[in-house]
């Protein structure tokens, strides 16, 4: 059916972004496809360092799935600044991703953490790297045919630490801007680290440089600095809820307080 | 199974699709429009005005459901995708011999509300999150809230009431109590 009409069909999963739009009549469709009643995509595996998670999950079952929470810790802090509870018990995590919500967590945690999107069409399966599936507001590298089937997030081994914030006028709003931020320290020394904005721009933005910076000067870093040097390359634009410039300012305040938050759990 | 009715400027046909689900325990079946929404479906074609419609896009809550027993919004619902899916609604909240249910009940004593719009969403979300957290702290209860917009009572009333239905002292007891 994707095939056949091609951009006059949508794929629906939750529904809790797709349908609002539909009613405030910011798009329309000649087809939805539901996938709710699609069997074995609502799955939660573990296997090869990674945990797999099926696009049609709910983001309430992840968010209190234990191996989500103990293997994945950034997606399951990330899951509940989604919405309310009564949006997760149908909004789904594929669907969030694929959404490509530039305001939205999951596009950012898979990201930060370099995840691996699956997407299957008529002619087969293929994986997709985080770093290639994201292109703007709500597109992605889907194709008009094909689905998101599930996601896999690398599980981080050894002293790790995790953090998300975000600053909205109201929780479960839409956020001005987040960050989440992963790292694995060995004694002072930084291993790893991972970090990821969201509502800075038309899509989830990795902070490379920071993260190089932050490896570098270990656990002692001045966050602050390693905070501007994330927010340094951003072009946030002004809209009705907040300023570009208020959108940088806050963006390297996130970044710092995640780090703070991470390397202290990672150190503990 | 697919009917054919006219749609509303009658120019063309839309394909009607027929739904089985239950609603409060009775088995209902639907024939309706693709595109109908089950708020729209449960108030127009099963005269069930408990279920409120606000806002229409998801925000403001007053069209909570149960659907299989998880508290949703019914605007974001199309009824085609229910097929065989089990509905409370806020008619089926109440104890079956038509007294009012604990959330109810509580909602009364503490004047939770005053116009009565926001009511039937936040009687359903409060008995599924109460349902599933016992013990809930008045910031897991406004949390829980958050959902849903009352815009009569600043929500002191209806914290109360959570308070009371979870069984505690429905007014705070000290000032450490929230009260924000």
């Amino acid at each position: 059916m994707l095939r056949e009409h091609a951009d006059e069909a949508k794929v629906l999963a939750g529904g809790q972004s797709l349908v609002p739009m539909m009613s405030l009549r910011l798009a329309s469709f000649g087809h939805l496809v539901d996938l709710n009643r699609v069997t074995g995509l609502d799955e939660i595996t573990r296997s090869n360092g990674h945990v797999r998670v099926g696009a049609l999950v709910r983001q309430s079952v992840a968010e209190h799935d234990p191996t989500v929470g103990t293997d994945v810790p950034m997606l399951a802090r990330a899951l509940p600044h989604i919405g309310h509870f009564q949006i997760r018990n149908r909004g789904t995590v594929g669907g969030s991703i694929a959404h490509a919500d530039p305001a939205s967590e999951l596009p950012a945690v898979v990201c930060a953490l370099d995840a691996i999107l699956e997407a299957s069409s008529a002619d087969g399966s293929r994986d997709i790297a985080a770093a290639d599936f994201f292109e703007s507001t709500w597109q992605t590298a889907l194709a008009d045919d094909e689905i998101l089937t599930a996601v896999r997030f690398p599980v981080w081994s050894g002293r790790s630490g995790f953090a998300v914030e975000e600053v909205t006028r109201r929780h479960g709003d839409f956020a001005i801007c987040g960050a989440v931020c992963g790292v694995q320290r060995s004694g002072d020394s930084v291993t790893r680290a991972a970090i990821a904005l969201f509502g800075v721009g038309a899509t989830p933005i990795r902070a490379r440089a920071a993260e190089a910076a932050l490896v570098a000067a270990g656990a002692g870093a001045d966050l602050a600095a390693i905070g501007q040097e994330a927010a340094a390359g951003l072009e946030p634009g002004d809209d009705l809820h907040a300023s570009g410039a208020y959108r940088r300012t806050v963006g390297a305040v996130v970044v710092r307080r995640a780090l703070s938050r991470a390397l202290e759990e990672a150190g503990s | 199974m697919i009917d054919s009715i006219d749609s509303i400027d009658g120019s063309s046909a839309i394909d009607a699709v027929r739904v089985g689900f239950s609603v409060n325990g009775r088995a209902r079946h639907v024939t309706c429009e693709p595109r109908k929404l089950l708020s729209d479906v449960l108030r127009d074609d099963l005269g069930l005005t408990g279920t409120h419609v606000g806002c229409e896009h998801g925000a403001c809550g007053a069209c909570t459901i149960l659907l299989d027993g998880a508290a949703v919004r019914s605007c974001l619902l199309f009824a085609a995708q229910i097929e065989g899916c089990t509905i409370t609604t806020v008619e089926g909240i109440a104890d079956p011999d038509g007294g009012l249910s604990t959330v109810q009940q509580a909602m009364q004593d503490n004047h939770g509300l005053q116009c009565g719009f926001c009511t039937p969403g936040i009687v359903v979300s409060l008995t599924a999150y109460l349902r599933d957290h016992a013990e809930p702290s008045d910031e897991q209860i406004r949390d829980a809230l958050s959902g849903n917009l009352c815009r009569c009572t600043g929500y002191h009333g209806i914290v109360n009431a959570a308070r009371q239905a979870a069984g505690r002292p429905a007014r705070p007891t000290h000032e450490g109590d929230d009260q924000s």
